[in-house]
């Protein structure tokens, strides 16, 4: 009950904020609209919708690593975290109450990127709907990384590294906007020892019908979000004991 | 009387520097304890260690006989505080804030509603309480700020300088307020206004460096230092000069 009261609280801050709807929508709309009047114009694989979507829908979520980490920095400096701290919550109440409104929001998000590409010509499929899906435990990727740097960081360096660093980190990692294979071997190894490009590898291939390697991306997702997870609770805890 | 608060050879230390050395004082029910010293005597760190958002180092504090280390949920459910800065949702309504905060505190919506009509009511904030908390100037900020720590029906409730940065006007009218509390909630008020503690407290505590310099009534104080004025008491206390 006190978990489903802050969520919805986390819900109003977020959704009221007009920056959510610049960068969590807008933002890659624009970017959809404006890669694939690129793609028009040069015959390259990457800039085709069927190619581009799934790396803008996984790019576009690092925006809810953004929404989340400011939120808890803003707390933190206001000391609402503080006055909260002295009521019954309990620990697990901050963590769904920060994570449970930012699932429905990346989904929203990923349904906005989705719509737009079928209006810009995606055959629709059943594979859309399942790339659509499993956006889910990307996002707990990116919610993760706000956690846990909204729990470490103050409210400036949020935005440098959730707002900055990880959008690009995630354009160069993550083979959204190019081929890993042209910047060779050490920044592709490099790459895919992170979940992002795993993460659009995945969204690719259920888009184009092969599914080649979703199991193992799905893995690598997965296992990220969990360690994160882990790694933002633990550290959002210490958070409670102002020591 | 019956004790609220028993602080027992509490000390905080962080790494070589303490904080807040060995200190031992009581609160009584029902009355307004203020803590009086100049930036850096450790009444902040205290507030935080009786308030259960820091682990203190060494000693012990009982809250109406719950101790903060070791019943930490139990002193939360008697307890509320108003922290130093606003500490109030931007982008909530001043309802919402105050809803938020009764449904953290586990009230149900009947009640919840009843609750957030009462403080509305008490601290005068109909007027606004559908405007964004954002835009409420410092004066109603502040007055959110304690009607959101005094929703929960607080025993005991911390105000850390809650009339800071507020107009004369603002600031008489939150002494209002808080006066009429008076009797019904423990208050621990830390301030750097003198008067406001003159006005308000039945006991000052004055710390400096960390350690208690002074504790008792007003006239205890200005009789302990031969002195007229409060103010001149506070200075010599804290060893200043006139």
């Amino acid at each position: 009950m006190r978990a489903l009261v802050f969520a919805s609280r986390t819900a109003k801050e977020i959704l009221r904020d007009p920056l959510t709807l610049i960068f969590g929508i807008g933002f890659p709309v624009i970017i959809l609209l404006l890669l694939t009047a690129i793609g028009k114009n040069i015959p390259n694989d990457l800039f085709q919708i069927e190619q581009l979507t799934p790396g803008i829908a996984v790019f576009s979520l690092s925006f809810m690593s953004l929404f989340s980490a400011q939120l808890i920095a803003k707390d933190r400096a206001s000391s609402m975290l503080a006055r909260l701290f002295t009521t019954p919550m309990t620990a697990a109440d901050y963590i769904i109450g920060y994570t449970l409104p930012l699932i429905p929001m990346a989904l929203v998000q990923g349904s906005i990127c989705y719509i737009v590409a079928i209006l810009l010509g995606m055959d629709i499929s059943s594979n859309i709907l399942v790339a659509w899906f499993l956006l889910l435990p990307i996002a707990l990727v990116f919610i993760g990384i706000g956690l846990l740097c909204g729990s470490v960081f103050n409210e400036k360096a949020v935005a440098g590294i959730c707002g900055a660093l990880l959008t690009n980190v995630v354009a160069w990692l993550s083979g959204t906007w190019f081929s890993l294979d042209l910047v060779g071997k050490t920044f592709k190894t490099i790459a895919y020892k992170l979940p992002f490009v795993h993460a659009v590898d995945m969204g690719k291939s259920i888009i184009d019908g092969t599914k080649n390697g979703v199991l193992i991306n799905l893995s690598w997702v997965l296992g990220y979000s969990i360690l994160l997870l882990i790694i933002a609770i633990f550290m959002f805890k210490r958070r409670m004991q102002i020591d | 009387m019956t004790v609220a608060i028993d602080v027992q050879e509490l000390c905080k230390k962080y790494g070589p520097k303490t904080a807040v050395h060995p200190l031992s004082l009581t609160v009584q029910q029902g009355e307004i304890f203020a803590l009086l010293g100049v930036n850096g005597a450790g009444k902040t760190t205290l507030i935080n260690m009786l308030s259960s958002l820091t682990k203190p180092t060494e000693g012990e504090a009982f809250l109406l006989g719950n101790s903060v280390i070791t019943d930490k949920q139990k002193v939360k459910q008697c307890i509320a505080v108003s922290p130093q800065e606003t500490a109030i949702a931007p982008n909530l309504s001043v309802r919402e804030n105050l809803l938020l905060m009764a449904g953290v505190h586990g009230f149900n919506k009947e009640t919840a509603k009843l609750k957030v009509n009462e403080m509305l009511a008490l601290f005068s904030l109909s007027p606004v309480e559908k405007q964004r908390s954002k835009t409420l100037s410092g004066g109603w900020q502040r007055r959110l700020s304690i009607a959101m720590a005094l929703i929960s029906e607080p025993e005991i409730l911390f105000l850390d300088e809650p009339t800071l940065g507020l107009d004369i006007l603002a600031r008489r009218e939150l002494w209002a307020i808080i006066q009429n509390l008076k009797g019904r909630v423990t208050l621990i008020l830390t301030t750097h206004y003198l008067e406001e503690a003159e006005a308000l407290a039945d006991h000052i505590c004055i710390m400096k460096n960390g350690r208690i310099e002074a504790l008792g009534t007003i006239e205890e104080l200005k009789e302990q230092t031969a002195t007229e004025r409060f103010e001149e008491a506070f200075v010599q206390i804290v060893g200043g000069m006139m």
